[in-house]
């Protein structure tokens, strides 16, 4: 296709999109408008849709919670947690992708794999294990934790990244002198940089939605937002106002976050898709 | 000048003295109304101690594994946790849980008797009760006029039965009950355990043989599901106690069989539109008043990893006082006291004006027989639950069944059969049968 010819979508497609779209944001947007009702309109039947809204669900929950050390905790885990796991997945994508053995292909699926196994079978002895190094309740746990859950993920888009890339590019950069830290920094990385971007912001998402080990190995001072929204679950009394205002709280930072780099995102995700 | 400077220095010292002492708690509690209140009071046993406290909240069934978990690995994560009267014992059995009944200057005398017992195992006391609660039935007295009906002080299940079918009018979308249908011991199981009570049935007969498929279970469930499929809202077994407390609040129930600590949420104008419609009386029997409503207590237990257990039972001791009951019904309002633990609360003037239930409550909870729970002889003690540690899976899967009958997705006997076979095989394994 030549450039600057812009190719007209069908308003079928178009209206099908929008459908999708709507029902896909419709959750978010009733948990928005239920976190600005009281308990009673929350649970109204039939639902309201026009009411006065109230900001005392997140009055209450400011009241009630340390929002702040919670979302500090979630990017401190997230970031770090990706970073640790681009760090590792980067070199090991990059020896698999071009120097791959008979192994490979062997060694690529079962790391994914290890991620078919239910967290709650290893829960007792990652405890144990926790305990004994005196990590319970710390970021370091779940940063590690979190990057040994990721790596899988992490390595399999990275080398399907650089799997894309031309093996006889290594071979040049070596004629002109380059060695191999150098071809793989100055050559390489720039290439596959918006797939690193995207690999980075997809496990920075997963970190943040994480909840089963935050739940489990932290206390108070190491627990994320996804502990801070189940705080606010309730065995007895109403309590979907102010969830869905915990919850609002705790995905805002990652929806912008999202909504920031969604360009980077999909163009990373898009990456080799097209040749 | 001298005299002045060692009363500087004797103030110093002592002073370091008491931060010397002065120590940080981690409290693992759930997000009830009472234990949100309790958190909000707490920096009033903190500057009078000098302590502090962690709170870590969570959904109760993530509570109990994540307690469970600490104290079996011995992880020492938490100095209180929060737990019920079917754990308390169990724990405390397994020797999680330190002994609290020792502490000097507590009032013991005030609390409950049967309240005390149930959190009792061995002879030795494990938690402290926060709160206790036991079921009867909320009903709109407005309704009840308007159709020339009278509640009595003691109905029966045919009666509710009549009342509902009265009551219902599904264009309004007016429901003649509202009864618990989500699945879980303590969702459906709870209400579903003192309907087969009543009707004379049991979990285990005396040598511990399932009776899943006898003919009580056979009448209780059949008679739950008519009540729920012809006079009960829609969807009724994705309902829990929240479900139905907003179902009741926003005006659509003529009836509700639960627990009596949401009668303070039915009276509190904030959180109910019918708080001046409502009146309650005694939970339904049928051929037996044993067992017929439940007894729980939320209570506060000091697991035996803590460290700091003496600044852990510092804080029980202040947060389940009559002094710290008083002090929620000064400061957020009588109604919404922690109810049912202490004798005290219910000779207490401004409670007894403000709360309506108080006396119904203290009934309910004073009758109710823990360790008498049936109409034969049983080997176990609980209403609502069996107080054996296997009883958690058990009461899920058979709360799974009695759902999928609710829902048609199976029929009576065909869910009581599968319960029955499941339940046999659970006490075989754990070695109760052979």
């Amino acid at each position: 296709m030549s450039q600057g010819v812009v190719k007209k979508s069908s308003p079928i497609a178009g209206t099908i999109a929008w459908v999708v779209a709507l029902l896909m944001f419709f959750p978010i947007a009733w948990m928005v408008l239920a976190s600005f009702k009281t308990e009673v309109q929350a649970v109204q039947t039939p639902p309201l849709i026009i009411f006065h809204p109230t900001l005392i669900n997140y009055r209450d929950i400011f009241a009630e919670a340390n929002y702040l050390q919670f979302a500090w905790n979630s990017i401190a885990i997230s970031v770090g947690a990706t970073v640790l796991s681009l760090i590792i997945g980067v070199p090991a994508a990059f020896s698999m992708a071009f120097y791959p053995t008979h192994r490979t292909r062997g060694l690529l699926l079962w790391m994914l794999s290890t991620k078919m196994l239910p967290a709650v079978g290893v829960l007792v002895p990652i405890y144990l294990l926790c305990r004994d190094l005196g990590l319970l309740d710390s970021k370091t746990a779940l940063i590690v934790i979190n990057m040994l859950s990721n790596l899988p993920i992490a390595i399999w888009m990275l080398y399907t990244f650089f799997r894309d890339l031309p093996k006889d590019i290594i071979e040049a950069s070596r004629i002109d002198g380059a060695n191999l830290r150098q071809v793989l920094v100055h050559v390489l990385l720039p290439l596959v940089m918006p797939g690193i971007a995207s690999t980075g912001l997809l496990g920075i998402i997963l970190c943040w939605n994480e909840a089963f080990w935050s739940l489990n190995l932290t206390a108070h001072s190491a627990a994320p937002l996804t502990a801070f929204i189940a705080s606010f679950s309730a065995p007895q009394g109403l309590f979907w106002a102010k969830l869905s205002a915990a919850s609002v709280l705790a995905i805002a930072p990652i929806l912008i976050f999202g909504w920031i780099s969604q360009k980077q995102l999909v163009s990373g995700l898009t990456f080799g898709a097209v040749k | 000048m001298r005299l002045r400077a060692i009363a500087a220095f004797a103030a110093a010292l002592l002073s370091g003295t008491c931060l010397a002492h002065a120590d940080t708690i981690t409290i693992a509690t759930v997000n009830n109304s009472q234990m949100v209140t309790m958190q909000k009071l707490s920096p009033v046993w903190e500057q009078k101690t000098g302590n502090h406290i962690n709170w870590v909240v969570l959904e109760e069934n993530v509570l109990r594994q994540r307690v469970t978990t600490d104290i079996a690995t011995h992880g020492g994560q938490f100095d209180i946790v929060t737990l019920g009267s079917y754990e308390a014992p169990l724990w405390g059995k397994q020797g999680w849980l330190t002994p609290l009944d020792g502490m000097s200057g507590y009032d013991y005398k005030d609390v409950f008797p049967s309240v005390l017992q149930s959190l009792t195992e061995g002879g030795k006391l494990y938690a402290l009760p926060f709160y206790a609660e036991s079921s009867f039935t909320y009903y709109r007295k407005d309704l009840f006029q308007a159709a020339g009906l009278t509640m009595p002080d003691h109905p029966t299940y045919a009666q509710i039965d009549q009342y509902a079918a009265k009551l219902t009018d599904k264009s309004k979308q007016q429901y003649g009950i509202c009864l618990r249908g989500k699945p879980g011991w303590g969702e459906n199981m709870a209400f579903f355990d003192t309907l087969l009570n009543t009707y004379g049935g049991e979990w285990f007969d005396k040598s511990w043989n399932a009776q899943l498929d006898k003919k009580p279970w056979t009448d209780a469930l059949t008679f739950y599901i008519h009540l729920l499929n012809d006079y009960g809202p829609p969807g009724a077994s994705s309902n829990g106690f929240n479900e139905n407390q907003a179902l009741f609040s926003t005006g659509h129930c003529a009836m509700w069989i639960d627990a009596t600590s949401g009668a303070g949420l039915i009276y509190d104008k904030n959180s109910s539109q019918v708080y001046d419609k409502t009146a309650f009386t005694a939970a339904p029997v049928d051929v037996t008043p044993n067992g017929s409503h439940w007894f729980w207590a939320w209570a506060l237990a000091v697991p035996s990893t803590s460290k700091k257990a003496s600044t852990a039972e510092s804080f029980i001791a202040w947060a389940t006082s009559k002094d710290y009951i008083n002090l929620v019904g000064e400061k957020e309002g009588w109604t919404t006291l922690p109810p049912g633990t202490r004798l005290s609360t219910y000779s207490n003037p401004d409670y007894l004006k403000a709360a309506p239930f108080a006396g119904a409550v203290k009934t309910a909870i004073e009758t109710a027989d823990l360790d008498h729970p049936t109409l034969n002889p049983v080997p176990y003690t609980g209403i609502q639950y069996v107080s054996i540690p296997e009883f958690e899976a058990m009461g899920t899967t058979v709360g799974q069944l009695v759902a999928a009958a609710l829902t048609g997705q199976q029929t009576v006997d065909g869910a009581l059969k599968q319960a029955q076979a499941s339940v046999s095989s659970t006490m075989e394994q754990a070695g109760y049968t052979q």
